[in-house]
């Protein structure tokens, strides 16, 4: 039971960031900033589903897998945000 | 609880709006952006319809490789706009496009309506006869055991797309190493990236094709995640591409269909059909076919990014 709630409270905070990422993600005026929105959706909403749904995985290796594929999002979702905020400083120093 | 009708509905909902957006957008790199969203939406869609091996090629394929593809076209076209004398297409051009297009749209639709329920099926026969292949995953006891020769096919295929690349090569080039030569900063986040995620991608690489046998995956799957490492150890400047005149790279893209071709030649002798194999050995050939093929259709997925060549070969 305890299990269930746990799950349930970690997806809908999950979905809440994810949410507020993608309100940032159209509403904000520039591209840092939207970034700055993306990565909480990618960071924290990714994280706390993957913690909601480890309590209801099969066996540690099936929740390991669900960490991994958090950290790869991590990682990825971090390089590209450095790439796309790179990019946008060297434009803006050119003009 | 059950939320599948509305999850389904959804799912070919945003589908149908992702198709609709990559068309109208004018932007080719927004258009190229929503081809890939749909790839991956199209991906979740199989999965809902509990084919896993289809939506794994959907994602590694039809979204990932596809997608590299099409956005290296788009910023080719972007570095050097086509010349377009009228501006754009005449009126007449147009609707043949149109027509055309609706015309296949609407023979698509009437064949997928007109199916008769239940649709026809070699299913049972597969399950029957699945322990012949000693796979158990039966996808793959098609792909490499039933009807072998559509997937020796399509290798040929991919090789006669890379030829057709590297024709566009103007003859200067010829062998030299397809991409621009690039310098990159030994400390960009790129690099670090590219030397992260290799060691990872290449494990999961194997496994997908390991696991083929028995669950989802298989030797394209496989080769995608492979090619997928290759192309980031190469964009981020930790190696450069082969210059496409090397014996040896032409060995590794031709070796996969070489040995498939010879164990099915092979077949006639031993099995007595092109493509056959005896039960006894189904297993160990079709692992031993599966292996220079995955190596083969990674260097090849890999080079189909990486374009025609375009820099001299050294003398």
């Amino acid at each position: 039971m305890a299990r269930e709630v746990t799950t349930i409270v970690a997806v809908c905070a999950g979905l809440f960031f994810f949410l507020a990422g993608t309100i940032g993600l159209i509403r904000f005026p520039d591209t840092l900033s939207r970034l700055h929105a993306l990565t909480k959706a990618d960071n924290l909403g990714l994280g706390l589903i993957a913690l909601g749904t480890m309590l209801q995985a099969q066996g540690p290796l099936q929740a390991l897998r669900l960490v991994v594929i958090w950290l790869l999002v991590l990682v990825s979702g971090s390089a590209v945000s450095q790439l796309i905020a790179l990019r946008v400083y060297r434009r803006s120093g050119q003009s | 609880m059950n939320l599948s009708p509305d999850v389904d509905g959804g799912l070919a909902v945003l589908i149908a709006g992702l198709a609709l957006w990559t068309i109208a957008v004018r932007d080719t790199f927004a258009a190229v952006i929503g081809f890939v969203a749909f790839g991956l939406v199209v991906a979740v869609a199989w999965m809902r319809l509990a084919a896993p091996d289809v939506a794994l090629t959907e994602a590694a394929i039809g979204s990932g490789i596809t997608g590299g593809l099409l956005i290296t076209a788009a910023a080719g076209r972007r570095r050097r706009p086509p010349p377009q004398p009228d501006g754009r297409p005449r009126g007449i051009v147009r609707i043949a496009a149109a027509t055309a297009s609706v015309l296949a749209a609407v023979g698509l639709g009437v064949a997928v309506l007109s199916l008769p329920t239940p649709a026809p099926t070699l299913a049972p026969n597969v399950a029957l006869h699945l322990g012949l292949t000693g796979l158990a995953n039966p996808v793959n006891a098609v792909l490499l055991g039933f009807r072998a020769v559509d997937t020796l096919l399509e290798v040929f295929v991919l090789l006669l797309a890379l030829l057709g690349v590297w024709s566009l090569a103007p003859d200067r080039f010829w062998g030299g190493r397809p991409g621009a030569a690039q310098r990159v900063d030994p400390h960009a986040m790129l690099v670090f990236v590219a030397r992260l995620l290799p060691p990872l991608g290449i494990v999961v690489g194997l496994h997908l094709l390991w696991v083929g046998a028995v669950a989802p995956g298989g030797e394209f799957q496989s080769a995608t995640v492979l090619a997928a490492v290759w192309i980031l150890a190469t964009t981020a400047g930790l190696c450069d591409w082969p210059p496409v005149g090397k014996p040896r790279l032409r060995l590794v893209l031709v070796i996969g269909t070489a040995v498939f071709l010879a164990i099915g030649l092979a077949g006639l002798v031993i099995a007595g059909a092109f493509l056959a194999y005896p039960p006894a050995y189904a297993k160990l050939l079709i692992v031993a076919i599966e292996l220079p093929l995955t190596l083969s259709i990674a260097a090849i997925l890999g080079l189909l990014v990486a374009g025609p060549p375009s820099r001299e070969p050294r003398r």
